[in-house]
């Protein structure tokens, strides 16, 4: 590495290492960075001192492609944002477009809605397990936790034909109707479920190792995350109970029966215990919502040609890893003249520092896996 | 001249064909652990592992084999040259000569020193210096942090293994590796009965002492992309692994036969259990018949022909394990049964090693250091003084075998309780502390 070109790089307050300290380089290739983080690191042996995360390496500029789409035609981009976390990316953008023509879904497209964003938060969660258990060594988890989630994507592509990048939803309703036998399907993947949720927590949870290397780990107060702007199971695990689909609910949330998990330390381990009761309450979710989808139409009467009246909207919905807000202006034309992103990731990414510091070069990866971040959404 | 020559060629013909065959056969042997391996990951990862190199993925490692020696050699620009080419061949160069003083059989080891497990431990220590020098000599961040904490914990956990040796060696009252496993037939219990908490202590020293999950710091993959390994490439990489899996196999084979009797069948003494010596033929022929019922399954007449040959190789072994237990052959029966069962009771230490490395987490580097100095240094020293005393009470009191034994087992027991309490009470402090 080259030693001149790390430190003329350096922020001001990581000032030229000393002798026994160095400039450790993590990404942007790097097993664990989760795509293309690069975080530089300031070492002394192998405690932090100070850390820094380099992002832009996925920028594509989604946000630039939306004033030249059409509302309709740029709900697809959002999907590549979190694309772990297509369909609720879909959900927040379509709201928010709603909200801006003064339409509202029909109440059968709310709750097919609700149903497949739940999956999504299933499937979300299960590929952090996964790939955070992966980053601290437990190498089996991954495998349990992409068995399952390919249950949820399997329910995707019959109902959408897509897998990953869904584009499900519709401004005004929903796309498809849904297929025969869509509640057999969820209903036999939330009753296997229960069990598979033991399972990983068998594997984890009262693991001597895996509680050493979780507790007391990254540790952020309440005050410090409501602070950095951190949602989502981050800001919950450290204490505060705030979800948006209680707090201002949105699609069909305020008739189902559910529980805000909540952790007291604020650590690596309470956040993976967040993530874990989530999981189960998103199943709950799942199952009450399929007892009783209303019949009906689903899509509102919005138009071939989406016109919103000019105004300014901001609307956002409880993605898997946080809060995803978006901004939409209108002139009045078929194009949004502004759409801003508030990305769950790119804020909660806010903290790695503060949470970094003073722990070692083995809990960086801890940290940035109970972040949860996607890059595509970190850098858009 | 030629018939001293003649004289010593006769007299270590023995040694150098066990020699040649090991160092002919043991890559081979790595190379099918690494395939083992691959197939118990798969079969907890709900997954089939290798499947199309060969029936089963059983020509894997020979697909692998070539493939490494035939990749480019890549030499960082800012390697030290010379110490990055003799890194890995030192490390594979311990590994090997480890083999030297393994007694396979009563008759198959290359030589019976009286100092043999010394002479293990001494050698198979020397492997560190292929790690830390290909660490240094990589002049790579990653690299040097994976060789410095890969000396670390050798250096902390060969403490513990050596004094759970020592509770071993206090009882046989010997360091030859074959006089060890014949204390063991005399009288007629494993050393992993009377000393079991020195297994425990060696089992996981030396799932330490080979870099293995969950103690896999050096190349922790998800922290320093592959530790020291990280600028070799090709051939001397395979060096490396195969250095790693026969570390594995040498500390599995110094545990089978210090602690787990060795070339010993189970029961050996006990005459109303001698049926035990069908078990080898029958395992081999189970073996070749299950090959054979997989050859019609196979598709193409090449996977059928190489399934064919796996279970005339399994049928090759069968013959001799049955021949031997015709009367008259007793001799013979000890040495080939003898490697038969060795060889079964390193495959079991290692499944265990294979089984934790994808049940568990990784340790961070304090942690590691604290299981090692908090837990096992302690635990092992009391262990010791334990396994003393229960010999002095035998020897010199003349107390009864079993109640000395048991009585330092119980004593020993309640120490390592409080050592783990007191841990938990540590780390509750420190946890408070730092929050």
């Amino acid at each position: 590495m080259d030693e001149t070109e790390n430190t003329a790089a350096l922020p001001v307050e990581m000032p030229i290492p000393g002798a026994d300290e160095i400039v450790l380089n993590m990404g942007p290739q790097h097993p664990s960075t989760h795509g293309v983080l690069r975080v530089k690191l300031k070492l002394d042996g192998e405690r932090i001192e100070g850390s820094e995360c380099i992002i832009g390496y996925l920028h594509r500029g989604v946000e630039k492609i939306a004033e030249h789409r059409s509302y309709q035609q740029f709900a697809p981009y959002v999907d590549r944002m979190d694309y772990v976390a297509a369909v609720s990316n879909g959900l927040g953008y379509c709201e928010a477009v709603e909200k801006l023509l003064g339409a509202e879904a029909p109440p059968r497209a709310k709750v097919v809605r609700t149903i497949l964003t739940e999956l999504q938060r299933i499937a979300s969660h299960l590929l952090w397990l996964g790939t955070h258990a992966l980053d601290i060594g437990a190498l089996t988890p991954v495998f349990y936790c992409l068995r399952e989630r390919e249950e949820v994507l399997k329910i995707f592509e019959k109902y959408c034909g897509a897998r990953l990048t869904t584009n499900a939803f519709r401004i005004g309703g929903l796309q498809y109707e849904t297929y025969d036998g869509f509640e057999h399907d969820v209903k036999r993947f939330c009753d296997d479920f229960e069990k598979k949720v033991e399972e990983y927590e068998q594997l984890l949870t009262g693991n001597r190792i895996w509680v050493g290397r979780t507790k007391g780990i990254g540790i952020l107060t309440g005050e410090q995350a409501i602070a950095l702007g951190v949602t989502g199971p981050p800001l919950r695990a450290s204490g505060v109970k705030w979800d948006i689909r209680k707090a201002m609910p949105y699609a069909a949330y305020e008739q189902y029966q559910f529980e805000i998990p909540t952790g007291q330390n604020g650590d690596t381990y309470d956040r993976y215990l967040v993530r874990m009761e989530e999981m189960r309450q998103s199943r709950r979710i799942c199952l009450q919502a399929i007892e009783n989808i209303p019949t009906g139409p689903i899509m509102a009467k919005v138009g071939k040609v989406l016109k919103p009246p000019p105004g300014e909207v901001y609307h956002s919905i409880e993605a898997p890893k946080g809060e995803i807000g978006y901004y939409v202006v209108s002139d009045g034309t078929v194009q949004p003249y502004r759409v801003r992103v508030r990305p769950p990731s790119f804020i909660n990414l806010q903290a790695f520092d503060t949470m970094a510091r003073g722990h070692l070069v083995a809990d960086v990866v801890a940290i940035i896996g109970t972040l949860d971040i996607v890059l595509g959404e970190v850098d858009r | 001249m030629i018939q001293e020559a003649y004289f010593l060629l006769s007299k270590y013909i023995w040694q150098i064909v066990d020699g040649l065959v090991i160092v002919a056969i043991f890559p081979l042997l790595a190379g099918y652990v690494v395939l083992l391996e691959r197939k118990v990951m798969a079969d907890m990862q709900a997954r089939l592992g290798p499947m199309r190199v060969g029936p089963h993925g059983l020509l894997q490692p020979l697909a692998d084999a070539v493939k490494l020696m035939i990749k480019e050699d890549i030499i960082p620009e800012s390697a030290d040259r010379a110490i990055f080419w003799l890194a890995p061949v030192l490390s594979v160069f311990a590994g090997m000569l480890s083999f030297a003083a393994i007694p396979v059989g009563p008759g198959f080891l290359i030589a019976d020193m009286n100092i043999g497990l010394l002479f293990i431990f001494a050698v198979s220590s020397m492997g560190i210096f292929g790690i830390v020098l290909g660490g240094w000599a990589s002049n790579s961040h990653y690299s040097l942090m994976g060789a410095l904490r890969s000396s670390a914990q050798l250096v902390s956990y060969e403490v513990a293994v050596g004094m759970a040796m020592v509770s071993g060696l206090l009882l046989a009252g010997t360091l030859s590796m074959k006089d060890i496993v014949e204390y063991q037939a005399h009288s007629g219990f494993w050393l992993v009965f009377v000393a079991p908490v020195g297994f425990v202590i060696y089992l996981i020293g030396s799932v330490a002492e080979t870099n293995r999950a969950p103690f896999d710091l050096p190349e922790a993959e998800s922290e320093l992309v592959a530790g020291y390994m990280t600028e070799y490439s090709g051939f001397r990489w395979a060096l490396y692994f195969l250095a790693e899996y026969s570390n594995m196999v040498v500390v599995g084979s110094v545990a089978t036969t210090l602690f787990l009797g060795g070339w010993l069948r189970p029961f050996a003494g006990t005459h109303a259990m001698d049926f035990l010596d069908f078990a080898p033929p029958l395992v081999m022929l189970g073996v070749t018949g299950y090959c054979v019922y997989r050859i019609p399954k196979q598709t193409g007449w090449d996977q059928k022909f190489i399934m064919a040959i796996f279970a005339g190789i399994c049928f090759v072994v069968t013959v001799p394990l049955a021949v031997v237990l015709a009367p008259g052959l007793a001799a013979w029966k000890a040495g080939v049964h003898g490697a038969f069962w060795f060889i079964a009771k390193v495959m079991g230490y290692v499944y265990v090693f294979l089984w934790a490395r994808f049940t568990f987490p990784r340790y961070r580097f304090d942690q590691l250091m604290q299981v090692g100095w908090h837990y096992l240094i302690p635990l092992s020293i009391v262990n010791v003084m334990g396994v003393a005393t229960a010999v002095v009470l035998h020897r010199e009191a003349g107390w009864n075998p079993v109640v000395s034994i048991g009585v330092t087992l119980v004593v020993t027991m309640l120490a390592a309780l409080w050592l783990v309490r007191a841990g938990e009470r540590r780390e509750q402090t420190a946890l408070k502390s730092a929050a």
